[in-house]
């Protein structure tokens, strides 16, 4: 598992990346009320909001840690959008993309890093 | 008292801190054959009650809507607003309070808008409806915004019988947000025609009832085909009363409904303000524009009422809200909630009903005018009469003897052809001599 400085991680299985928000993210947003997470088929370039997160307190955009096309939404967060802070790095992943290529994966951090870039927060 | 806010020396510094020398050399780069020299021809001030003398003379030039048998709608009607309206939203509890972000000082105007907000849902026969918009022509536009957002498709297709001034509100919208509009010809019994130009691109189809020529159509059938083809059905409704006998939008399958909600509780106004009333299915809520106020339960576990869903809007979602309206017509939609409280359910149905009946008296009365055909096949209170040769001309003729006697529909749109054709609408305020008044002096101006 990869982790961004926007506190998204990526889980690569062949080419296909799954995406979801940190357990650091999830907590900081509090309760998670709605979800919105793409359609199969959506192009999606690296850096582009790729899903929205929304708490109680404020709506954000997940952004693609990768280029590719989207394979599958999370359809199950539509009615459980509460799986977010129940299990954010396992079933309260967003989407899984296709890869274009999968060195933007291996360019992100790995958790010790992303532990320490959180220890400086 | 002359208010001026800062001294020369003020003036001075700021100038000095942007450096240049004066504010003339702030407009530099106006071109000096774009600039005016010498002072505009304007009289002198005046005191008050000269002032006062002066708009009464002006004033004076307007036939006034009360003052004359009266028959224009084409988009805002002329009903009774009883005095009750006018003095309950003047209590400083509702006219002072503005914009309600703060649920602990603002429960009254908060429950007010969710009061609005149930009746309008009734009345549309919707599941959600919003805490108002501007109006019914923006109400229509921030429907086919959302109707793309909603199934991110880039076409919206207009009926010929939407108010060409909807459409223009619409298409104004729509074309800084790459939306394609397709807007049918002009049609007096013609909705259902949108069915045939729904493709896999279409957003939604837009149909008025009762439309601008006054045709009332069940589009029971249009929402079939919408939504067979994955589109959204937009039902527009420019005259609020009808609702009150018509079958809703939302009973013959509307997906959005933008309407006008003017001819209840709010006069004419010159044209504005109006409030715009914006239902829609429970489904579609987060993608619905505007305010929205639910019911919760405070920490003691008593009702109150707050702004909810408000990621939605700007200030919290920024550019990428669902719309940039931030506020909404607070005062209209209050005076609309207080005049539909008064009149109840029996109330409503009641003026709609004398509406109707005054309206199929105004076309038997015409019908008998030689050389006048009625042209509205099914109707609510307002239809369309063609009139031999130019209609601005007969409507100039008529309100030369006295009688406002409708809308030229040319003059909606110019280029629509119909130039003959004039909107005649009735409500509960058009007297039985009303009607013989317009009866004779159209005689005479045809004659």
């Amino acid at each position: 598992m990869r982790f961004t400085k926007d506190h998204e991680w990526v889980s690569l299985d062949g080419d296909v990346a799954t995406i979801g928000i940190t357990r650091y993210a999830a907590e900081q947003l509090g309760d998670v009320v709605f979800v919105e997470t793409p359609e199969a088929g959506k192009a999606v370039n690296k850096g582009d909001g790729c899903a929205v997160v929304e708490s109680v307190k404020a709506a954000s955009d997940v952004y693609s840690p990768v280029s590719g096309e989207v394979v599958e939404g999370n359809a199950a967060l539509g009615s459980a959008p509460e799986t977010v802070n129940a299990d954010p790095e396992g079933a309260g992943w967003f989407c899984k993309i296709k890869v274009a290529n999968a060195a933007d994966v291996d360019a992100l951090m790995d958790r010790a890093a992303y532990d320490a870039f959180l220890a400086t927060l | 008292m002359r208010y001026l806010p800062l001294s020369p020396q003020d003036r001075a510094e700021m100038l000095g801190v942007i450096g240049v020398n004066s504010i003339d050399d702030l407009f530099v780069d106006v071109p000096q054959s774009a600039r005016r020299t010498g002072l505009v021809d304007l009289p002198l001030h005046m005191g008050e009650l000269e002032v006062e003398r002066a708009l009464t003379r002006l004033a004076a030039k307007n036939t006034a809507a009360s003052s004359v048998p009266f028959f224009c709608g084409a988009g805002a009607y002329k009903h009774h607003v009883p005095a009750s309206v006018d003095h309950l939203i003047q209590r400083s509890e509702f006219l002072t309070s503005y914009t309600p972000y703060q649920p602990e000082i603002a429960q009254g105007t908060l429950q007010v808008l969710f009061e609005f907000q149930t009746q309008v849902a009734n009345l549309t026969g919707m599941e959600v409806a919003n805490a108002s918009m501007y109006d019914g022509s923006t109400a229509t536009a921030e429907a086919v915004l959302m109707a793309h957002r909603v199934t991110k498709r880039g076409k919206a297709v207009f009926s010929g019988g939407v108010h060409p001034h909807y459409l223009h509100a619409a298409e104004t919208l729509a074309h800084a947000t790459q939306i394609e509009t397709v807007a049918l010809e002009p049609a007096i019994d013609g909705e259902a025609k949108v069915i045939d130009a729904i493709d896999a691109n279409t957003a939604c189809v837009v149909v008025q009832t009762p439309n601008v020529f006054g045709t009332a159509t069940d589009v029971t059938k249009i929402a079939e085909a919408a939504h067979a083809a994955g589109a959204l059905l937009i039902v527009v409704v420019t005259e609020a009363v009808s609702l009150g006998l018509l079958k809703s939008p939302g009973a013959m399958g509307a997906d959005i409904v933008a309407a006008e909600g003017q001819s209840i509780g709010v006069g004419l106004n010159f044209g504005g303000p109006y409030v715009g009333l914006f239902a829609v299915r429970e489904k579609l809520t987060r993608q619905m524009p505007g305010r929205l106020c639910g019911e919760t339960v405070d920490a003691d576990g008593k009702r109150g009422y707050v702004l909810t869903l408000s990621t939605r809007e700007q200030h919290i979602r920024r550019d990428k809200a669902t719309s940039n309206i931030c506020t909404n017509s607070g005062l209209c939609a209050l005076a609309w909630t207080i005049h539909m409280s008064l009149m109840g359910e029996k109330g409503l149905r009641g003026v709609a009903e004398i509406s109707h009946a005054q309206a199929l008296k105004l076309r038997d009365a015409l019908k008998s005018v030689p050389g006048v055909e009625i042209l509205t096949p099914r109707f609510f209170n307002e239809f369309a009469i063609r009139t031999p040769g130019s209609a601005t001309a007969v409507v100039e003729a008529l309100a030369k003897k006295g009688v406002l006697g409708g809308v030229p529909y040319a003059r909606l749109h110019p280029e629509g052809g119909f130039e003959d054709v004039i909107l005649v609408a009735a409500t509960e305020t058009v007297t039985d001599a009303d009607i013989k008044a317009y009866q004779t002096a159209l005689s005479e101006v045809l004659a």
